[in-house]
């Protein structure tokens, strides 16, 4: 696994409060790990803090599972 | 009860009549307060005036870029925001046949707009701390409406309702969001009605009197203290009665 899904999985676990087993590549945040509406805008906002990077609105729509902010971050974190 | 101590609060329009009222109330409640406005000097003498547990930032509500520098360098300061009081308030009064564009702009960029943004900002900062309040001042005439004030009417009525949504949205994260609105207050605002206005305002006043600023501020403690945690998405209108809902 790698520096980045570790992180990721971290904030994850922290923010939603889930098991870390749970927290799987293919776990969507919203119907997989029980997050809202609320839960996803602060996940970007904690992984924007934690990779130092800006994730746009229409990227961040993207991002609806575990994979896609690893896929994400991995391409666009410095 | 209404304990304060230890809570940070930026106050915008800290230099007119009901915003230093609000500065002051909270800070003698134990709060560290940010006073914000566009008039250097008196901030300076209204942070003077209050000691220690003050910060003083400049800031034009009617530019964006003021307004988006305003809630951190606030935080910055205070290291932190839980109370944000969008206090800061403009008339540009005028017939509405007769009301010109920038008239209307300026006041719903200042009364509403800028409420808008600071929110923004600030709930992006409590909703990370699980705690947060927001206190609009709206006014009686968001309510009721008032000949000449087709302007100022729009934006505090826009803040009532900018108010619930809010609310609503950021109710879980024990953020809660709420409105003040005053009625007749002395006030700079108030002021410079002529004794006729005064005398047809007191008439239309069950209290028979103009309210005054720490009435407001007092309101403002209260839905900015722990204790009014259930309340949230309300208009506490005070108002002497002149206008019941």
């Amino acid at each position: 696994m790698s520096d980045v899904a570790d992180r990721v999985k971290k904030i994850v676990v922290e923010h939603l409060g889930v098991e870390a087993d749970k927290v799987t590549d293919n776990a969507n945040f919203i119907d997989d790990l029980g997050a809202d509406s609320l839960d996803t805008v602060e996940l970007v906002m904690a992984f924007e803090e934690e990779f130092n990077v800006e994730i746009p609105d229409d990227a961040a729509e993207t991002i609806v599972t575990v994979g896609d902010a690893i896929k994400f971050l991995e391409k666009n974190a410095a | 009860m209404f304990d304060l101590s230890g809570r940070k609060a930026l106050v915008t329009g800290a230099t007119g009549g009901i915003g230093g009222a609000i500065a002051r109330a909270l800070h003698a409640q134990g709060a560290t307060v940010t006073l914000s406005g566009t008039r250097r000097a008196a901030l300076d003498e209204l942070a003077a005036s209050l000691g220690e547990r003050v910060h003083v930032v400049e800031a034009n509500l009617s530019d964006k870029d003021s307004v988006e520098a305003l809630v951190p360098a606030a935080e910055s300061a205070m290291e932190g925001l839980d109370i944000l009081v969008n206090n800061a308030g403009v008339t540009k009064d005028n017939l509405f046949m007769r009301m010109k564009d920038d008239e209307w702009d300026t006041v719903l960029a200042v009364n509403l707009t800028a409420a808008f943004r600071l929110s923004r900002a600030a709930v992006k900062t409590m909703i990370r701390r699980r705690y947060g309040r927001i206190v609009n001042i709206g006014s009686v005439v968001g309510s009721t409406g008032n000949p000449g004030q087709g302007n100022y009417a729009a934006s505090k009525a826009g803040l009532i309702g900018m108010t619930k949504a809010l609310a609503a949205e950021v109710a879980s994260r024990n953020i809660t969001v709420n409105c003040v609105a005053p009625g007749f207050i002395e006030s700079p605002m108030t002021d410079v009605l002529n004794e006729k206005q005064r005398e047809g305002i007191l008439g239309t006043i069950p209290m028979g009197r103009l309210g005054q600023g720490g009435e407001i501020a007092s309101s403002v403690v209260y839905l900015a203290s722990t204790e009014a945690g259930y309340v949230t998405g309300h208009t506490l209108h005070v108002n002497g009665g002149m206008a019941m809902f």
